[in-house]
């Protein structure tokens, strides 16, 4: 199912490039909803994509709260990036990345 | 106005110190320590490359990264714009720069100018190391004509 939705992303990202949207934003919003599931997708100048899947029966969860959830998960990956000890393309292994991740957890599960 | 001394500090020990150790002094050694330096360059260059366009807009075309790094990245490590940018639309870059900081305190004119490439290599790497990051692999070389000025030639292939 991710990689369904990174195909959306995928078509997202050129459709920005062709259109002369306003909107450069690195957000992209609700991908697109299936039954149980929603998935959320965000992309960096560095061409990284994040992409969230929430589960559908979390309705409080508002747009906001996912643009919070996303820049904090780019902000931790370009500490990630400065670690001398990370080597670009490895998988990473940073506690600190990780413990980042689980205190986003609670506020969707 | 300190913040610039440090790193212009900084780079100027990290050559001597590279070439303090040259067992050999022939063209071999050389270009050791200017690949070493340039390595050194792109990994700052690749963190930069993130940390950097964090809060700007999405970048849509190629030339939209090098007009940052001409203005932000050159703004932030150097404190000042780069002077000029010429583009063939082909891929080939010529960014110049009249009054390169780590080149400025040396000389103005021809004197030095054979040490200049070692002051280059490291910036050489930095623009390669932040191009990669933002999704353009390229070669980058530079050359200087008179100090202080400074040209960067980037041959670039986003594909």
């Amino acid at each position: 199912m991710v990689h369904t939705s990174l195909d959306v992303v995928d078509e997202k990202i050129s459709a920005m490039g062709k259109a002369l949207v306003d909107q450069r934003e690195l957000y992209l919003g609700l991908l697109y909803p299936t039954e149980d599931y929603k998935v959320y997708g965000y992309v960096t100048n560095s061409k990284v994509k994040f992409v969230m899947v929430v589960d559908s029966s979390n309705t409080a969860l508002r747009d906001n709260e996912i643009r919070s959830m996303f820049r904090k998960l780019h902000s931790s990956y370009t500490d990630v990036m400065c670690n001398p000890f990370y080597n670009p393309g490895d998988r990473i292994q940073s506690r600190a990345f990780d413990s980042m991740v689980a205190s986003l957890m609670p506020q969707v599960c | 106005m300190a913040d610039a001394a440090l790193f212009e500090f900084l780079h100027m020990e990290m050559v001597a110190e590279l070439w303090s150790h040259h067992y050999d002094p022939g063209p071999g050694g050389q270009k050791m320590s200017l690949s070493v330096l340039e390595g050194m360059g792109f990994r700052v260059g690749q963190a930069l490359g993130e940390r950097l366009p964090q809060e700007t807009l999405a970048f849509r075309e190629e030339l939209d990264v090098l007009k940052f790094l001409c203005k932000d990245l050159w703004v932030a490590v150097f404190q000042k714009q780069m002077d000029s940018l010429r583009a063939n639309h082909q891929g080939t870059y010529v960014l110049q720069d009249n009054s390169f900081p780590l080149l400025i305190r040396m000389a103005s004119g021809l004197q030095y100018l054979e040490e200049a490439p070692k002051f280059l290599a490291f910036t050489c790497g930095l623009l390669r190391g932040t191009l990669s990051t933002l999704g353009i692999k390229s070669l980058v070389t530079a050359s200087v004509a008179s100090l202080p000025t400074c040209e960067s030639w980037g041959v670039g292939d986003s594909s």
